[in-house]
């Protein structure tokens, strides 16, 4: 498991009747014990078994990216065209398509990872492409938290859009409004006006969902548009918010120079000081999980509402919550894009400030298996993608769209392990236990 | 809760009951009180103003004039007295839903009588019911869609990228055969596929059904963004310019005054309005309805008589996705003609909506849809009026409506007991 907590991994080896205690590792898996003498083997032979998840997850990925590719063909008019005459000479067509998808992918990876053009250039070209995965993690990571929270609590949250611009109104507010506070204190303030935004409308929905019984699928979705509508409509048009030397531009007053998130590697790498505040949050949810008595009501409301309210957990106060805590870490995801090193207009407020993430979120939490860790690893690949995206399409004319084309379908296909292994004809462990006694 | 232990269960209901009655109705006379602030002693209703309502087909015409002040407060004390009544009054349960009924509309005049108040062209009735059907059809469509799948227990709340699928294959497949009968096909063809993957994966890999359609609206719109950018953005001749559906004029219904140009639509449009009383025929009166409602309710026992409950589903599943198909069919080349990214702007999630007020029957469904296609049209017939309200609210009437209407059903809602599981036989 990629995306599980280190200190989950090594235990089912060595303490086999603790397996029942973890509910993510049985979920999936036949009940009877492992009963084999070596480890070693046994370790080696799971990973080619259908219920390893590192290698599902990858499975997952090449599939999806394999779909990617053929989608990436079929919406290529040229190679669509030597489709036709694909029986007297084939050649033209399998130049054509592995010219689109070997050109897309190499510049996905030179916009993510590393462009081997630049082994030997500035450290802003070196580190440009990995540094700007990072930057993109960084809402992904809240946004990640935010969802595996809510979704802990038996909750769905998809109000991503919704929280995230509520938290960047009042952010953004404080950014230009408040320029008196003393140095660093305006930023610590915009951060919490950001928090402050989100919780909002993450108690409205939970109060909605447990006191009213209103479906928080529902309520989220219009929250998205009701706030999408509230900012680029009416906000954005008030003399209070937009930027009077930007007619007709769709845009607030930028933030002030002390309310910026500072650079975390120097001026010249592209990743704020946000990634940080995201890794401390994914440490404090972790924490929270783990040892605090609301995240062990959230976890155990959302395993079994009926469980908890008969063993004294009110039920509606732990989804008001966990709603709570999620909208506050969806406000997050509006810190960091109106006031970090991300923000294409100048650290001001657009109507797309949201840009998708809150929808993203969904998969990012979904691929992190609901883990706080793995929401971190699910955001690091995600951040890489979307980084990689906007080179590919500089280059290559390939929508950024295809990103979460192949986003949804890791997700469905790593929630669908049984298929992943019927493509690719894995055994699953029982039968590798059974062909190992035989 | 302390005293649960020594109060009988029966006594702690009626106690309940009571207090969400006297919740309800307080709310309802506060919002009441609200609107006579707003609506009836505010500056745009001052004494003499009229309010006029036009019945003709041109405006100006067969005009209904009535004094607003006086009907805004009127409205608004009918209001304030349904909303009392709901509180206090030992009503039974069917006389309640009637009062809420014309609380509901009460409201909803009032609003309009201020809204139009002191404007020389007046509201146009006709104009109004036209915009309302016309913003109900996608709504209908994609709440008999999602009905079906869950009365066969499979929750369907992918119907917003079962419209962008079918919305954007019509529009490409129209456009590129010049034939829209291709494009309805395609279209809800593409609905259908959809909707395959939603049930491949919910009954055969046990996937969460609401986190799975969530997940392939994300798909949806991302492969209809992605193959609008490749196709559409650069060749809008070629891949975007749909030929539309022909009206079909009834004769005879057509010359109706006030609902007359309802009967000169086109075929979507008819289809959206006949299927609500076909469903309910098949859901309630024929075997098929009998067998689904069964697996929406009870898998197992129908399972016990014999009744294929995956197969069944499957079926169902796939005449749902045919249905949004067709809603988003309406979309392009049922409606406005071109493809645009997102267009569908969450209506499907609002016919989910309208589903669960209707309480999972066509009628209420359909009933509910009507309503929000008013909200939705609110936007098209108020902003000519010139009120006070900033348009941005006007756009986002409907979303919020449907937060207000969802969060006052409540737990009055009870969806189908096994709508959201599994089935696995053996």
């Amino acid at each position: 498991m990629t995306t599980q907590d280190p200190k989950d991994a090594p235990k089912p080896d060595a303490l086999p009747e603790n397996t029942d205690a973890l509910p993510e590792n049985t979920a999936a898996e036949p009940d009877n014990p492992d009963t084999e003498p070596s480890n070693w083997g046994r370790l080696v032979r799971n990973v080619f078994t259908a219920q390893s998840t590192p290698l599902v997850t990858v499975l997952a990925i090449l599939l999806a990216l394999l779909v990617g590719a053929i989608l990436i063909i079929v919406s290529d008019p040229v190679a669509m065209g030597q489709l036709g005459y694909f029986f007297s000479r084939p050649t033209d067509f399998f130049d054509t398509a592995w010219h689109d998808v070997a050109n897309g992918y190499a510049d996905l990876f030179k916009g993510s990872v590393f462009n081997p053009a630049f082994v030997h250039g500035t450290p802003s070209q070196f580190f440009g492409p990995i540094t700007s995965t990072l930057e993109d993690a960084t809402p992904l990571i809240f946004g990640g938290l935010a969802v595996t929270v809510a979704f802990r609590g038996g909750m769905f949250n998809i109000g991503g859009q919704a929280m995230t611009i509520s938290g960047a109104i009042l952010t953004t507010y404080v950014a230009f409004a408040w320029t008196g506070l003393p140095g660093a204190l305006q930023l610590i303030v915009a951060v919490l006006g950001g928090i402050v935004g989100g919780v909002v409308l993450g108690a409205l929905v939970g109060w909605l969902k447990a006191r009213r019984g209103a479906h928080e699928v529902v309520v989220t979705i219009m929250l998205n548009y009701i706030m999408f509508f509230f900012l680029s409509n009416y906000l954005l048009t008030t003399t209070a918010f937009h930027d009077p030397t930007k007619a007709g531009q769709s845009l607030s007053k930028p933030a002030g120079p002390n309310a910026i998130l500072p650079h975390l590697f120097g001026p010249s790498l592209n990743t704020d000081f946000g990634l940080v505040l995201a890794l401390v949050a994914t440490a404090l949810v972790a924490w929270f999980f783990r040892r605090s008595k609301l995240g062990f009501e959230i976890r155990a409301v959302g395993l079994n509402p009926a469980a908890a309210r008969t063993n004294g957990i009110s039920v509606g106060r732990v989804q008001i919550w966990a709603m709570v805590i999620s909208g506050g870490l969806m406000g997050l995801i509006g810190v960091t894009q109106v006031l970090g090193l991300n923000n294409p207009n100048n650290n001001s407020l657009s109507p797309n400030i949201d840009a998708g993430l809150g929808f993203n979120a969904i998969t990012v939490a979904l691929l992190g298996r609901t883990k706080p860790w793995g929401v971190v690893w699910a955001a690091l690949l995600y951040g890489a993608f979307q980084a990689g995206a906007s080179v590919m399409q500089a280059n290559d004319g390939i929508s950024t769209d295809i990103i979460s084309v192949i986003e949804a379908l890791i997700v469905i296909f790593v929630s669908a392990p049984q298929l992943v292994k019927e493509i690719f004809r894995l055994r699953s462990r029982d039968a590798a236990i059974a062909g190992a006694a035989a | 809760m302390t005293t649960a232990t020594v109060t009988p269960h029966a006594e702690i209901a009626q106690t309940a009951k009571d207090r969400t009655k006297l919740t309800s109705g307080l709310a309802q006379a506060a919002v009441g009180i609200f609107a006579i602030w707003a609506f009836g002693l505010g500056p745009r209703t001052g004494s003499g103003v009229r309010t006029l309502f036009g019945f003709g087909q041109n405006p100006g015409t067969y005009q209904l004039s009535l004094p607003a002040q006086g009907f805004a407060l009127g409205l608004s004390a009918l209001a304030i007295g349904c909303g009392l009544v709901t509180a206090f009054a030992p009503v039974t349960k069917k006389a309640r839903r009637w009062i809420a009924g014309v609380y509901f509309v009460a409201m909803v005049l009032a609003f309009l009588v201020w809204a139009a108040a002191g404007q020389s062209s007046g509201l146009p009735v006709p104009n109004i019911v036209l915009q309302t059907a016309l913003a109900t059809v996608p709504l209908v469509l994609g709440s008999m869609s999602a009905l079906l799948a869950e009365r066969s227990g499979v929750v369907n709340i992918a119907v917003e990228g079962q419209f962008l699928a079918g919305a954007f294959t019509a529009a490409l497949t129209a456009s590129m055969t010049g034939n829209v009968w291709v494009g309805l096909v395609a279209g809800m063809a593409a609905g259908a596929a959809m909707s395959m993957l939603l049930a491949f994966f919910a009954n055969r890999y046990l996937i969460e059904q609401v986190v799975l359609g969530v997940v392939v609206n994300v798909l949806a719109s991302g492969l209809t963004g992605f193959f609008y950018d490749r196709l559409m953005a650069t060749n809008q001749a070629e891949y975007n310019n749909p030929p539309l559906f022909q009206t079909w004029r009834i004769p005879g219904l057509a010359s109706i005054p006030v609902i007359g140009q309802l009967f000169d639509q086109n075929i979507v449009f008819y289809a959206a309005f006949l299927i609500v009383p076909l469903l309910w025929y098949m859901l309630y009166q024929t075997r098929w309805g009998l067998r689904t409602r069964a697996v929406g309710e009870h898998p197992l026992a129908a399972d016990t008589v014999g009744i294929k409950v995956l197969g069944l589903r499957y079926r169902n599943l796939f005449y749902s996705g045919l249905l949004s198909g067709l809603g988003g069919v309406w979309f392009t080349i049922g409606n406005t003609g071109q493809f645009g990214k997102d267009m569908s702007v969450g209506k499907g999630y609002i016919a989910i909506a309208a589903l669960i007020v209707g309480r999972w029957s066509p009628i209420g469904a359909f009933a509910a849809s009507l309503m929000f296609g008013f909200a939705i049209s609110l936007q098209y017939f108020l902003s000519p009026l010139g009120t006070p309200i900033p348009s941005a609210f006007l756009q986002m009437a409907p979303y919020a409506i449907t937060i207000f209407v969802v969060a006052a059903i409540g737990k009055k809602a009870r969806p189908p007991a096994a709508s959201n599981k599994a089935f696995k036989k053996g």
